[in-house]
């Protein structure tokens, strides 16, 4: 591209130009922008100024509106940051404010720039410099740039004053180091009778003084107490909504100990809630849900009214009564709030609805639930929420089943209704949303069948041909589940005393059973086993008894269901494991791994290993490819030894890559635990129960084992309480700049070791300063609530502060200011809320140091 | 801090003005006025007019044809912005004389002037229309 020709530079298009043309397009406005782009790329080369500086500001339009890419016009920004014309200046600045940012590589080239506009003789071009560096100051610019700033900050101009303030906060954070240079200008600032400085600077403190405010509770009772009687006088007389939502705001949050006030603000925001308006309703709302936290009369007092606004128009103002209904709900009520939610529930639309129904699950379960004290209501009550149309909590509720279950012993039996009720209905096995509570109901249902009423029907549930419908992984808990009950039954009818040859039980099985699918009874179900088993049995509330003819239909419906399966490829084959694979696995911490397994002779020697129900799945006369459903491949009997182990050897010798070293003593021990399954280890100790549970374990994801205490009372893990680690998080971004603030306030004298303290006397020195801000709102309220008690009270307090006497000045001349300043409304407020919400002050506790040092 | 971006945008959802107080990439703006524009656009006028948006909330109000969008931190008073809101409006109505959207769109940069006047790093440091208007006057007739 040669140099701009006359042509270029007399028919350059100006930003409005560029605008018409825009709009004019219709529907080829990308092209009309790459086209124009491509211009604004010539011009911008050019060296004439003016063609620059309006390829920029048409750029800067481009990039703003139409998010394009401005970072190539970084250097001719900064060429026309050197015109001297105002416009050209102006021009760029804006440009600069657009595009700069953080990681811009030539940051550096601006700092001579602002340096030089920031000692200009023009007002206007340094409050240009000092909004640009408002928004683009990084580390580096901050700290080159403090001196100037400082100077700036007692500069005679307001209008320059004014901007510098502002600025000064953001070259604060970018870089502490400047708190000690410029906080005395600040300071003195704040004796500027101006009211524009002054709010300027109020804001700056609060922005400082709010965040390590927010974390000291109101403390100090003196000022609150001072500042309560205008803030009621405020919220009476007031005719501005926003100034009597702040004065309620804050009440809320940092005088909630005053009653009286509380009761005045609670009454404004009835007020609010029965406005039209759907603004003030819903600030209504959320100055409720503050109150509600310690004061639960002001929103009983309301109920109606939260009540009506769930059925409100705005979602917005649905959300916040949620909100409010939540914050109400204790253990006495929590079941007819549940009942009432759950009917606005069905009855509204779906997006709300979960709303509902998330905020009943999780403050239900909130402290492992400790707001419920009838478990068997909740329990029904989540069957019933899965059964609500539109609810998509499916995940929810299911955890919550299954916690429960786990932790509360005695709500088993409701437990298990609850899962039958939900496994009996084949209309659910179409919703994919309840996938996660049919699987929790089918595993509980295996978990807890001893407590289920009719195990047969539960059977007939979990083996119901619309199951196909779910997915391979719920299936596979349906089918867990389904051996579970069916274990059970044949215990049940077993215990029952049928006295049938258990040989002749085995005559019934159909012969023709394919080989993975059979399972066989090895000949005794010996009695001593059914130690256990008697306890268990002892609670079963088996209304149909199990007899001999039922068991054989249960088995006659296992084959039918599950013989299909096993030719399917749904299902998976559980592989052994390589001796690589399993070094791979690295041992939890404590975990000491024994060479061999003799230290169990110690511990179980006692115990009869003659646990006689082993189930091996996979037909021993048959070939085993090693397939079995799940890793049940569990123990030995003693009494068949010869056979298993046998099978076992027999195993080894095909798959021996894959089993651990061999001790010769164990091959024929029977403590020798199944070789693919390493989480077996130790626990010989066999029985019905224990093995449905280990299979359940290495299914279900893994949920430590609880021993649940005898009532509702729910059982806690050991759980780390994180809490106090979330706070440090915020206060790493002030530590630098508190640090800074403190260094500059105590000046050369001794800081305080603690940052509790020196917090603490950071902060009384800002309440010092806050006073003083409160000032003029209080006097704003012509009940003068007393410079004078103000100024003899903290004479009392006993630290000498030289600028008292300047301070009472001042605030007589700000008393007349304030007049004036009624009218700017938007800026009072703003100063008002940035002066009255940290009203929250700490106790006064050490030495105030002068800084006027 | 305070006031995090002031957004202009008419009925279609196109941006007339962006004004941010706190550094993001042209994606992420783009992303969040997508999402926060439908999110204001589909309220009708029954609905209150704030809306919680992640960590912060978005006031905003309809002119005309034009929405007035401002994000601000969570600790701000609702209130007050939407009468910075107003104040932003009459001021522009005082420039430009009945201000309509044509006249943002073709002077975008006296807009943008007008907002830096009366916000500094997401303060409101000016509300006074007459100190506001000044300068931009002055510079006016300079030029």
């Amino acid at each position: 591209m040669s140099g701009p020709s006359l042509m270029d530079s007399l028919f350059q298009r100006s930003l409005e130009d560029l605008i018409k043309g825009l709009r004019q397009q219709l529907i080829g406005e990308q092209a009309f922008i790459s086209k124009s782009l491509e211009e604004i790329r010539k011009e911008i080369k050019s060296t004439d100024l003016s063609t620059k500086s309006t390829a920029l500001l048409k750029l800067s339009y481009l990039s703003n509106l139409h998010f394009h890419d401005m970072s190539f016009a970084v250097f001719p920004a900064l060429e026309v940051l050197s015109s001297p014309r105002f416009s050209h200046k102006k021009i760029a600045y804006h440009a600069i404010l657009l595009s700069f940012h953080d990681s811009t590589p030539i940051l550096l080239l601006i700092t001579n720039h602002l340096r030089k506009d920031l000692n200009s003789t023009n007002e206007f071009e340094v409050s240009l410099a000092l909004q640009c560096l408002s928004r683009i100051a990084n580390v580096d610019l901050a700290r080159d740039l403090t001196p100037e700033v400082f100077t700036l900050l007692s500069s005679n101009k307001l209008y320059v004053r004014k901007r510098a303030v502002a600025v000064v906060l953001r070259v604060f954070e970018k870089y502490p180091d400047s708190v000690r240079v410029c906080f005395k200008r600040l300071v003195e600032n704040l004796e500027n009778s101006d009211p524009q400085i002054l709010s300027a600077v109020v804001g700056v403190f609060s922005e400082l003084v709010l965040k390590i405010f927010s974390k000291l509770a109101p403390l100090e009772p003196r000022l609150a107490k001072r500042v309560v009687e205008p803030i009621c006088d405020l919220m009476r007389n007031t005719g501005a909504t926003s100034l009597l939502f702040e004065c309620i705001r804050t009440v809320v949050t940092s005088l909630s100990e005053y009653e009286s006030a509380v009761r005045l603000a609670v009454g404004k925001v009835r007020g609010f809630l029965v406005d039209e308006d759907p603004n003030l309703k819903y600030l209504g709302l959320q100055a409720l849900r503050i109150v509600a936290e310690k004061h639960l009369w002001a929103v009983a007092e309301n109920k109606e009214v939260v009540i009506k606004s769930l059925s409100d128009a705005d979602p917005n103002i649905k959300i916040e009564s949620l909100r409010l209904v939540m914050a109400m709900v204790s253990e006495h009520n929590v079941s007819e709030m549940s009942r009432v939610l759950v009917n606005y529930a069905l009855k509204s639309d779906p997006v709300f609805c979960n709303e509902i129904l998330g905020s009943i699950l999780s403050t239900c379960s909130r402290n492992l639930y400790e707001i419920i004290v009838d478990f068997d209501w909740y329990v029904s009550l989540l069957g019933e929420m899965s059964r609500i149309p539109h609810c998509q909590m499916g995940d929810e509720i299911e955890n919550q089943l299954i916690d429960i279950g786990l932790r509360v012993k005695d709500v088993r039996p409701e437990l298990v209704h609850v899962a039958r009720d939900l496994l009996i209905d084949p209309a659910l096995l179409g919703n994919s949303f309840l996938h996660g509570v049919l699987s929790a109901a089918a595993w509980e249902s295996g978990e807890y069948v001893e407590f289920s009423r009719n195990p047969l029907e539960l059977m007939e549930a979990l083996l119901q041909p619309r199951t196909n419908l779910l997915p391979p992984s719920i299936r596979a808990i349906y089918i867990q589940s389904a051996f579970k009950v069916l274990v059970f039954c044949l215990h049940t009818c077993i215990m029952q005393g049928e006295s049938i040859a258990p040989s002749a039980s085995l005559d019934y099985l159909p012969s023709g059973v394919s080989a993975s699918a059979s399972y066989e009874l090895f000949d005794d179900f010996s009695v001593e086993n059914g130690a256990d088993a008697t306890v268990v049995h002892g609670q079963t509330r088996a209304s149909a008894p199990i007899t001999e003819e039922s068991i054989v239909d249960l088995l006659n419906l296992v084959e039918l269901a599950f013989g299909p399966l096993l030719g399917s490829h749904d299902v998976e084959e559980l592989g052994p494991v390589s001796l690589s694979a399993q070094g791979k696995v690295c041992l939890p911490n404590g975990l000491v791994l024994k060479e061999n397994l003799s230290d169990l002779e110690m511990i179980c020697g006692d115990i009869e290993p003659s646990s006689s129900n082993s189930f091996s799945f996979g037909n021993p006369n048959e070939e085993k490819d090693g397939l079995s459903f799940s890793s049940l491949q569990i123990k030995e009997d003693s009494e068949q030894p010869h056979e298993s182990t046998s099978l076992l050897a027999e195993h080894r010798k095909r798959h021996g890559l894959y089993y651990l070293p061999l001790r010769k003593s164990e091959i024929i021990s029977n403590d020798y635990p199944p070789a693919n399954d390493p989480t077996l280890q130790g626990d010989i100790n066999d029985n019905a129960d224990h093995l449905v549970k280990l299979t359940a374990e290495s299914l279900v994801p893994k949920r430590k084992p609880n021993h649940s205490k005898p009532r509702p009372v729910v059982v806690k893990l050991d759980e780390v309480n994180e809490k106090p680690v979330a706070m440090k998080q915020p206060e790493s971004r002030d530590n630098s700049l508190s640090g800074a603030v403190r260094e500059v306030l105590f000046g050369s004298e001794d800081i305080l070791p603690t940052s509790s303290q020196s917090n603490l006397s950071n902060s009384s020195k800002r309440k010092g300063k806050e006073k003083q801000h409160t000032d003029p709102h209080v006097e704003s309220k012509e009940s003068a609530v007393g410079d004078g008690n103000s100024s003899s009270r903290r004479r009392s307090q006993g630290k000498e502060r030289r600028q008292r006497s300047p301070r009472k000045k001042n605030d007589e001349e700000r008393k007349d200011t304030v007049q004036k300043e009624k009218k700017n409304r938007s800026g009072r407020h703003k100063s008002i809320q940035r002066a009255e919400e940290p009203l929250k002050v700490p106790a006064q506790t050490s030495v105030i140091p002068d800084f006027l040092l | 801090m305070g006031i995090r971006f002031i957004l202009m945008v008419n009925k279609q959802g196109q941006t007339r003005l962006a004004q941010y107080y706190e550094w993001l990439t042209l994606e992420e703006r783009r992303a969040l006025e997508g999402e926060i524009v439908r999110k204001c656009l589909a309220r009708n006028e029954q609905q209150c007019s704030f809306v919680e948006h992640r960590n912060y909330k978005i006031v905003y109000r309809r002119y005309a044809s034009l929405f007035f969008l401002v994000g601000v931190d969570n600790d701000e008073n609702e209130l007050a912005i939407l009468e910075f809101i107003h104040l932003l409006v009459e001021t522009m109505d005082r420039h430009f004389g009945n201000v309509c959207e044509l006249d943002i769109m073709f002077h975008l940069e006296k807009a943008h002037f007008m907002l830096e006047e009366m916000v500094m790093n997401g303060s409101i440091v000016e509300t006074s229309k007459a100190n506001i208007l000044s300068p931009i006057q002055l510079m006016e007739k300079a030029s």
